[in-house]
């Protein structure tokens, strides 16, 4: 089965970011595919690759690229989100003569309407965040 | 249809809401501060229990230990489950309705 889900909150907000993790671990072991994996609102933040969280604390952003890195998942930020909080990738970066970008690996910056594709694609959409 | 709901009934109405609302034979999920709602005792428990009648209810078993709490605070036929068991009722309900 086709899962799409979305990611309302910033990181370490309140659980948003972890219970989306964690659910899209558990459907990755029960052999189900992850479609996408969209951050709107302050989810953007998940995107980032400046966090430095204390060491014995998880890594939220890290721990989103290293699933996409290894089960080829398509991590989303929402542009118009991305731009109002600061999250850049190069395109932006030239786009908008910004003097750095700051997006994660395996993350991208795309529009809305991504996440009404994953709407449609996806068996099943489910959102965590505020 | 699959409801989440991530609030305490203390902090937001979402709780009410959904039971409200939910048809008859859903399956609603509390998960992170949502978990508040499936204790025994509060002022919530009535709603709770006459919801029973006609949903099936779950907590989410990691969110509910991380609060210091375990089945012997819970009202009763809540079943406790952990995140696979929250992916298979993902699959089995066609809908999913998160209540944030």
């Amino acid at each position: 089965m086709k899962f799409g889900i979305l990611v309302n909150e910033g990181p370490y907000t309140h659980q948003a970011s972890d219970s989306a993790y964690l659910f899209a671990k558990a459907a990755i072991d029960q052999g189900h595919e992850i479609y996408r994996i969209f951050f709107y609102h302050d989810g953007v933040n998940n995107g980032t690759r400046l966090a430095t969280p204390p060491q014995d604390d998880r890594h939220i952003p890290n721990r989103w690229s290293e699933l996409a890195k290894e089960h080829n998942l398509d991590l989303v930020l929402c542009v118009a989100a991305a731009q109002r909080r600061g999250m850049v990738d190069p395109d932006e970066m030239k786009r908008n003569k910004k003097d750095a970008d700051n997006i994660a690996d395996n993350f991208r910056i795309s529009g809305l309407g991504q996440l009404i594709e994953a709407g449609i694609q996806a068996d099943r959409l489910i959102t965590f965040g505020d | 249809m699959l409801h989440t709901v991530n609030k305490s009934p203390f902090e937001k109405n979402s709780l009410e809401t959904c039971l409200r609302l939910s048809g008859k034979d859903s399956s609603v999920l509390l998960i992170e501060d949502g978990v508040y709602g499936a204790l025994k005792g509060t002022k919530f428990e009535a709603t709770v229990k006459e919801s029973l009648n006609t949903v099936k209810m779950y907590v989410l078993g990691p969110d509910l230990m991380a609060r210091g709490l375990d089945k012997n605070s819970l009202i009763n036929n809540i079943e406790i489950i952990d995140y696979q068991d929250f992916v298979k009722l993902a699959v089995e309900n066609e809908r999913i309705q998160n209540w944030l």
